[in-house]
């Protein structure tokens, strides 16, 4: 497991240990069933309060992503990937709600939106295979 | 076992000149809290009414699930104390000095006493009067953890240590309270020691806890916003804790969500918290 916690972003260290480990189990770096380090030698480690590695484990919890047992400490839960699938299509969907609201008020068409979607698509996939030395 | 290793409720310890006011707090079991303030807060009398040092004139104080008027010798030997004073005959050497605790404490840990001093490189041929100040302090922080102590209690004990022993300490007591019914009540005036280990801070400003929180909360809450004078006076009053005018522009420590748009917002730091509160005031 890996957690570099960055002070100087302002997103609250808890959120930041959520993302983390979470992307981590969805990436499969994290194997179900396998065992987390303590909170308390997690807050060692990476000289933060207890507290904060305790809110960021009850979250992850929370969430499904890991379950405890008492006296022997947190594991990754088995992850259901069609549901994860679910809560992320949610998830674009809310945001997309907000670019809608957004648009409307700054009076910005459908069109330019759809546009503004086709380049940064582009840009991902050049983006992607730009590996070829040349810049332009 | 309670969960909580320390309770205050409406502490009052009255001096001719000084007055500690209805303090409650609670320090819960496997945390970790620093107390921080001005000189001449009440930090140390705090320290001392838990102790059963002074006597207080009102209230009620919990510590390890004990009345604190009535600690019971198994209960004080839980509690392992560090006064920012080394209290050591100065004239002996770590193996005489460790001979006296042996017969002190009915549960003493030579053997973790030994590998403290090894951890903390003490030298074994010198008279503790020939230590340095933060041999010292280490002295008495290995001597306070070998007795299997729950309760760690410092009275400014990591002022005035360099950065390299302030960090070891550190880690030691990150050690300690790896184990979950282990506490450390910390008090200080430097602010970064505190905001480095501690769970819970508890400020006191003249007598009186201005507040006693989870550190992150805190943290969180406030925000420091720069801007010219005019600007900031004009913000709502009542959100502004302290303000700091110059010649050329303010600063104001503010509560986060209260924070305007279209100024310089920075994060506030414990000092800054401390300093702003405290100018309040007067």
């Amino acid at each position: 497991m890996k957690v570099i916690i960055n002070n100087a972003s302002g997103v609250p260290i808890y959120e930041q240990i959520v993302l983390q480990i979470k992307n981590q189990i969805i990436a499969g770096e994290l194997k179900e069933g396998e065992i987390l380090p303590s909170m308390r030698l997690l807050a060692k480690e990476q000289r933060i309060s207890v507290i904060t590695t305790k809110r960021a484990y009850e979250e992850l919890e929370r969430e499904g992503f890991i379950y405890s047992v008492v006296g022997k400490g947190s594991f990754v839960a088995p992850q259901n990937i069609e549901l994860i699938r679910e809560q992320h299509l949610r998830e674009i969907e809310e945001k997309m709600r907000e670019i809608f609201d957004l648009a409307e008020t700054a009076g910005i068409e459908s069109e330019e939106l759809r546009e503004m979607l086709y380049l940064i698509e582009e840009e991902k996939k050049t983006g992607d295979k730009g590996n070829d030395g040349f810049c332009d | 076992m309670t969960d909580f290793a320390i309770e205050f409720k409406k502490v009052v310890k009255q001096y001719d000149d000084f007055m500690l006011h209805d303090v409650s707090f609670v320090l819960p079991r496997g945390c970790i809290m620093g107390i921080i303030g001005e000189n001449g807060a009440g930090k140390s009398t705090m320290i001392k009414l838990m102790l059963n040092l002074i006597q207080k004139e009102a209230g009620k104080i919990t510590v390890l699930g004990c009345d604190s008027d009535r600690l019971s010798r198994s209960v004080r030997e839980k509690i392992g104390v560090v006064f920012d004073e080394c209290c050591f005959p100065e004239n002996l050497k770590l193996k005489e000095i460790e001979k006296i605790l042996k017969n002190i404490y009915q549960h003493w840990n030579s053997k973790a006493f030994k590998e403290y001093a090894a951890t903390f490189n003490l030298p074994e041929n010198k008279a503790v009067k020939d230590f340095s100040r933060g041999m010292k302090m280490k002295l008495s922080i290995a001597a306070a953890l070998s007795h299997h102590a729950e309760l760690l209690i410092l009275d400014e004990a990591t002022s005035g240590l360099d950065p390299v022993v302030r960090d070891e300490i550190l880690d030691v007591f990150f050690d300690f309270i790896q184990e979950e019914k282990n506490s450390i009540l910390i008090s200080s005036h430097i602010t970064s020691d505190l905001e480095k280990i501690c769970d819970y801070i508890t400020f006191l400003n003249n007598g009186s806890i201005i507040m006693s929180e989870a550190k992150d909360d805190i943290l969180t809450k406030y925000v420091v916003v720069k801007g010219g004078r005019d600007e900031l006076e004009s913000l709502p009053q009542e959100e502004i804790i302290g303000i700091r005018k110059s010649q050329f522009g303010a600063e104001a420590l503010i509560r986060r969500q209260a924070a305007p748009i279209g100024f310089v917002v920075e994060p506030a730091d414990l000092e800054q918290i401390m300093l702003f509160n405290i100018r309040k005031e007067q």
